[in-house]
């Protein structure tokens, strides 16, 4: 098969079950019909496998610790000076 | 009369008014600009008795009429919508015509990370993680400028609400000018990250500044804009919990602890290009 850009030779990859065909000359790729969707699909399942449910309706930051609001009582009296001073 | 405070500054009450002085290196034009500007914003922020300071002793003094303080027994009881929508309403205000400094939060965390310069070697270990985590935040983020050109109290907690009048406003001018205003929500936002501070406290507090407007964070992802000034914090409590725990000689309770777990994460998760390595 030949580039439908600049006529180099194009050459065929399997990826994840995706066929790729490449051109060795402009590096550009052709993708046969149905392929886009096939990687759009993939691609999502890998978003979701990366997102873990938020720890409340606003979310919380990566670092944020496992167990929010968790802590004992005895811990909260100690927190409570924190709230009222610099 | 009554010592309310006695730190890097002095705040005295005497019958219905509070006597304040500021620390010694206090920028006196700087103070003037944010006298003036508490002045302008009665609603927002507890008007000033006098819109000048006055000199004692080489000091600069301020006056204000007492008001009432949270009562620190019951967090849950503390007025945090009220609080959120006095912060909504402050960073509401255009900063063009009150001529302020920049806002004063983003310098404090480098402030308190050198507290932990004089420690004792026992406190080594969660100093170098602390140092670390500060110098894993994004280039920038604790450079004092400013910001979003928004006005920012620059150092706000529960500590810096008073009724008075019927009212519940803002206290303490000594860090407000023009900055980001996410650092203004960023100290709570450390607090729900650190796990002390439960969801629904922090659900309350942040509906209510989205229900008043406030302009800080977007309305879908907020830590989109409170992720970095929460780090920040979150260092900066680390920092000045360590030293605290340093200067009096004990060993680090669960909060201090939890602070420092904190920064261990906040350096795990630190973007590659904005983290510096001890060599």
């Amino acid at each position: 098969m030949r580039c439908p850009k600049c006529s180099g030779s194009m050459r065929t990859y399997d990826r994840n079950g995706v066929h790729i065909e490449q051109c060795e000359n402009c590096r550009g790729i052709f993708l046969d019909y149905g392929e886009l969707e096939t990687l759009s699909r993939v691609e999502s399942q890998w978003a979701q496998q990366q997102y873990t449910s938020p720890p409340s309706q606003h979310g919380g930051p990566a670092w944020g610790a496992p167990h929010h609001g968790q802590r004992g009582h005895h811990q909260q009296r100690s927190w409570v000076g924190m709230l009222f001073s610099s | 009369m009554t010592v309310l405070k006695d730190t890097r500054v002095t705040v005295v009450r005497a019958g219905d008014v509070v006597v304040k002085a500021h620390p010694e290196d206090t920028d006196e034009a700087a103070l003037t600009a944010r006298l003036r500007a508490a002045a302008e914003l009665p609603g927002v922020l507890l008007p000033p008795l006098a819109v000048r300071a006055q000199r004692v002793a080489g000091r600069l003094v301020t006056l204000w009429p007492a008001g009432e303080p949270v009562d620190p027994s019951d967090p849950y009881a503390a007025p945090w919508e009220a609080a959120a929508v006095l912060l909504a309403r402050l960073h509401d205000v255009p900063t063009g015509g009150l001529a302020l400094p920049p806002a004063g939060g983003p310098a404090r965390p480098a402030r308190a990370v050198a507290l932990l310069d004089g420690l004792d070697g026992a406190y080594a270990a969660p100093a170098g993680v602390i140092r670390e985590a500060f110098h894993s935040l994004p280039p920038g983020a604790t450079v004092t400028g400013p910001g979003a050109g928004r006005l920012t109290h620059g150092d706000w907690h529960l500590g810096q609400i008073v009724r008075y009048d019927g009212e519940w406003l803002l206290i303490d001018v000594d860090d407000l000018g023009a900055g980001t205003p996410a650092w203004d929500l960023a100290r709570p936002a450390a607090w729900f990250a650190t796990g002390f501070l439960s969801p629904d406290l922090w659900e309350r507090f942040l509906a209510a500044y989205l229900g008043a407007g406030g302009s800080a964070v977007p309305h879908g992802d907020p830590w989109r804009e409170l992720d970095v000034p929460a780090r920040a914090l979150t260092v900066q409590l680390a920092a000045t919990a360590v030293a605290a725990a340093g200067a009096e000689g004990r060993p680090l309770d669960d909060v201090e602890q939890a602070l420092v777990s904190s920064c261990g994460r906040i350096i795990r998760t630190a973007p590659q290009r904005g983290r510096v390595r001890p060599v």
